[in-house]
């Protein structure tokens, strides 16, 4: 019992036990930031490699919490996610008075998103969810600085909180339709009643605030342009593929008898984020703002692999979300990297960009390549299979549309390319040197853009993993 | 043989000259390795033909075929019938021709090379492809490169040319892939030999074809998705309008061949009269917007649009002699405009202009650099002995065999066009190349040995094709009476 609780609760402890040593070590004498950030790093190192042993399935605390090997898989790219972020974040931490601060809220909320994805109850599931938000809250207003970045702090407290009573809402609805907050029970209760149908679209867009769907997405913009490069990248991939990971189970597991309701929200609700996404992300100058609608976009395109609801459903949104996870964080890698140093943030300032930071640019022009799903880039073959896993019901309708806006998104990824090569700047970017943290970061996430699509091995992993409806 | 060493050695070519140092090292690296390519290509012709005279009837050979993505049926298989071995020597040779051209590309020149190996190695690799996914991934690598090699090289008003040809062409591979999707979903398996043999109904394939066709008719310059050729064969480098005009609208061609037409052939058969209106059109509009050009570059664009109508006309007309047509037609325009833009750029590296109205009297001062202009002029109004004259001569043969009075009437009026052709070239080559002079000229020198070479190799394909017709022809009709046989077998089941 003892050891079966030590083995499926293992991701959960040792980020537990990295959040008390990052507690001790700020307790003890002072340490300079670089060494801070080499521990910290290191853990996290040990974090993500502890995730690979001991895959094992099971339940505990009276199906409070359950794990099996895709749940693992899940967390793991989680891990490698925060990984990837702290070491690029490591030029602007180096200066900054608060890193441990940083890392403690950092850790909480990774320690909310295994919990929320490990739930088999919509208690648990909840109160992941807040343990993963409310810090994010606050570390969205580390560049203790700006207003900007209180402004964006604000902003997502308040709309957290909204989506959090949205949520709430929905929970108390199911809970008095069916009697239960267990995942496995909830299901068998279920029917088309309208009672059912308005629990189930309340909690919905709880799910679509949080994963930034239109029309739930206004929120996004403005946080990710006023948080630090670091929150702003965790915001649009670690937290964002928590939620989806816990989205494809509790639509296919919990809301499984409402399948054809849901069907069709997912339909709408795709093709509306895939078009305003990209609407928006065409006059962008920003980059953080550039990026945040651009991930709107993303998320359109998962929802469609989700409504495939099959096998290859489950198993394509997975794959994409490790593919987004080494993509954007590539491009965020640069960004960050830029503007820890000039504190340029828009698109214009990287014209002719390629001249003075060839290797950069390179990194980023991959990074757009493989979010526009060009290949031989990963991103390529994520998006394929998402919109092969959408087709299989025959909804073509969706697929033109999809693959239509694909050429639109093809357009603004490829405007900051032309920007980096072809554009002349007076004053461009002057050549930065890069530390070696950030530089591995980069050199991690290229290799997994290239790697994660070429070899087939890492797909039909994932699918062996994932179940359908 | 093993066909992957066709795409590993370009892979190995690029990643070489990634590690290279300077424009010499990096030109010899490319060189070589497009050279070996080209010396491959005709080893893997000659393999063919022992294969064939031993009598292997297999409609592919050299098939090699690894599981890729098991979870989705998804198969690395390659193979080559005829017509694929006609468009590889077509690409090596260009490859190896526009890498001769480029020989003085001084700015970002390991980019540059490594662009254009990478461009080929998507051409090659879709060529080859007999798994539908392994198809549409060279066909999309091969887009990236063009809006590059564009962009950066380009000259006038490179970054609106490069972006609308990128948009255009992925709003072409947009579609084929919602073609693909339906017809995966209707048989489960992305092989187009097994594809092939299964039935798809014909209400599936009625609603899936014009996606199909249409994605790679973009490619291939479909009116009225042309608008991206002029614009961007005109800003373009010399060797990227090469590759351009040579190879990637051809791409499109063998697009609408192997997978439109040969997996959904009632399809082909029940829209035929669209895909003729179209090309047409196509013809006689290109022909037509020629004639207004005064740039050599434009001219040579729009010639393009026109010709490659041709390959659309011969597919639409479905007869056997047609669709032969169409594939040499590919063949000889490749050649043909990749020799064309090869010349132009010659000029235009020393007149520094390629405006008709400026260029006089050029055959004093270059022979040579003239001589080929002429040279592809002449076969590109279809003089006999050169490959144009066979190409279209059998596609006009092939579509008359077409029996219905309007799709006769299209052939008419396609044929009247080359009348049209034969006004625009006379009068470019006879104003470029003839006349008086301006003193400004004088000094100019003429061509230098790579560029020597590179026409030679284009030239060499041409009057080889023009003269010996039967040689080509024996390689390729095995592959379109296969498909042929396919397009009629169906309907005569009906």
């Amino acid at each position: 019992m003892l050891t079966d609780f030590f083995i499926l609760l293992k991701q959960e402890l040792v980020v537990t036990a990295i959040i008390f040593l990052l507690l001790f070590v700020k307790l003890g004498k002072d340490r300079t930031n670089e060494s801070i950030l080499n521990l910290v790093n290191g853990l996290l190192l040990i974090n993500f490699v502890s995730g690979f042993f001991g895959n094992q399935e099971g339940i505990l605390f009276s199906e409070m919490f359950k794990t099996n090997p895709l749940i693992v898989l899940e967390k793991n790219i989680l891990s490698l996610a925060m990984l990837i972020i702290s070491m690029q974040s490591y030029s602007w931490l180096k200066t900054h008075k608060h890193v441990i601060e940083f890392y403690l809220l950092l850790l909480s909320t990774l320690l909310g998103m295994f919990f929320m994805i490990s739930s088999g109850n919509l208690l648990m599931f909840y109160l992941g969810l807040e343990l993963s938000t409310i810090p994010l809250a606050a570390a969205a207003n580390f560049d203790l600085l700006k207003r900007q970045s209180s402004e964006a702090a604000m902003k997502m407290i308040i709309s957290s909180a909204f989506s959090s009573a949205l949520l709430l809402f929905g929970i108390s609805l199911v809970y008095g339709a069916t009697g239960t907050l267990v995942f496995t029970e909830i299901s068998t209760h279920l029917s088309n009643s309208p009672l059912h149908i308005f629990g189930f679209i309340l909690l919905l867009s709880g799910f679509a605030f949080k994963i930034s769907a239109v029309p739930f997405h206004l929120w996004t913009a403005d946080v990710y342009e006023g948080a630090p490069v670091a929150v702003t990248s965790y915001l649009s991939v670690v937290s964002k593929a928590a939620v989806l990971f816990v989205f494809v189970s509790v639509l296919y597991t919990v809301f499984k008898p409402l399948a054809d309701v849901w069907y069709n929200m997912l339909f709408v609700l795709s093709l509306i984020t895939i078009i305003v996404g990209n609407l928006f992300a065409l006059r962008q100058n920003n980059f953080k703002r550039f990026l945040a609608f651009s991930s709107i976009a993303q998320v359109g395109f998962i929802l469609i692999g989700i409504s495939g609801s099959s096998q290859a459903g489950t198993a394509s949104v997975v794959y994409f979300i490790l593919i987004y996870v080494f993509s954007n964080l590539a491009a965020f890698g640069v960004v960050s990297l830029v503007s820890a140093v000039t504190g340029k943030e828009n698109i214009d300032d990287y014209k002719a960009f390629y001249k003075t930071n060839p290797f950069l640019s390179w990194v980023i022009t991959i990074a757009l390549f493989s979010l526009a799903g060009v290949p031989p880039t990963a991103g390529f073959f994520g998006k394929f299979f998402l919109l092969m896993a959408g087709s299989s019901k025959g909804n073509y309708l969706l697929i033109v549309i999809a693959a239509l806006n694909m050429v639109v998104s093809f357009y603004y990824y490829l405007r900051v390319v032309k920007a980096i090569f072809m554009d002349s700047n007076e004053q461009p970017i002057a050549k930065l040197s890069i530390p070696t943290l950030p530089k591995l970061a980069m050199y991690i996430c290229v290799t997994g853009i290239i790697v994660t699509g070429l070899l087939s091995v890492v797909y039909d992993y994932i699918f062996s993993l994932s179940a359908g409806l | 043989m093993n066909l992957s060493l066709l795409i590993l050695l370009p892979l190995i070519t690029a990643v070489i000259i990634l590690f290279c140092n300077g424009l010499k090292q990096v030109r010899a690296v490319a060189l070589t390795g497009s050279l070996l390519q080209l010396l491959m290509a005709c080893f893997l012709l000659s393999e063919y033909w022992k294969e064939r005279a031993a009598g292997n009837k297999a409609p592919m050979l050299f098939e090699s075929d690894y599981t890729w993505f098991a979870s989705l049926g998804v198969h690395y298989h390659i193979g080559v019938d005829g017509i694929s071995i006609a468009m590889m020597l077509l690409t090596a040779s260009v490859v190896v021709a526009g890498i001769l051209v480029s020989w003085a590309m001084d700015k970002l020149s390991k980019e540059f090379f490594f662009l254009l190996i990478l461009l080929s190695m998507g051409a090659y690799g879709f060529f080859i492809s007999l798994d539908l996914f392994t198809l549409f991934f060279f066909l999309e690598v091969a887009v990236i490169p063009k809006f590059l090699l564009i962009g950066i090289w380009g000259s006038g008003k490179k970054e609106y040319s490069a972006m609308k040809l990128a948009l255009m062409l992925m709003a072409g591979s947009a579609l084929v892939f919602v073609g693909l999707a339906g017809i995966y979903n209707t048989t489960h398996t992305f092989d187009i030999m097994q594809i092939s043999q299964m039935h798809i109904p014909i209400e599936t394939q009625k609603f899936f074809f014009p996606f199909a066709f249409l994605g790679f008719g973009i490619f291939a310059a479909l009116f009225p998705f042309h608008t991206w050729v002029p614009d961007g064969h005109a800003s373009a480098p010399t060797a990227a309008s090469m590759f351009l005009a040579g190879i990637s609208m051809k791409l499109g061609g063998y697009g609408c061949l192997r997978v439109a037409t040969f997996l959904m052939p009632d399809a082909a058969h029940a829209y035929s009269w669209i895909i003729i209106l179209l090309a047409t059109i196509a013809i006689i509009y290109g022909a037509f917007a020629t004639m207004m050009q005064n740039d050599l570059k434009y001219i040579n664009a729009y010639s393009s649009v026109s010709h490659c109508g041709f390959v659309i006309l011969g597919i639409g007309m479905l007869t056997p002699t047609s669709v032969n047509g169409a594939v040499l037609q590919m063949v000889s325009h490749g050649l043909m405009t990749a020799l064309f833009f090869a010349a132009i750029g010659m000029i235009y590296s020393r007149t520094h202009t390629r405006m008709v109205a400026q260029l006089g009297g050029l055959l004093k001062v270059m022979p040579f650099i003239s001589t080929v202009f002429v040279i592809a002029g002449l076969c590109s109004l279809g003089l006999p002995g050169f490959s144009g004259f066979v190409a279209e001569m059998t596609v006009f043969m092939g579509a008359w065999q077409n029996p219905d009075g309007w799709y006769r009437l299209a052939t008419i009026l396609a044929c009247a066009s080359i009348v049209v052709t034969a006004v625009y070239i006379l009068r470019a080559a006879g104003k470029t190349v003839m006349g008086p002079m301006s003193d400004t000229y004088a000094a100019l020198t003429d061509a230098t040995w790579n560029e020597k070479l590179a026409a030679g190799i284009l030239i060499v394909g041409i009057v080889l094709m023009g003269i010996a017709p039967f040689l080509i022809n024996q390689l390729i009709t095995p592959g379109t009476d296969n498909i042929m046989q396919h397009v009629g077998n169906v309907i005569t089941q009906k």
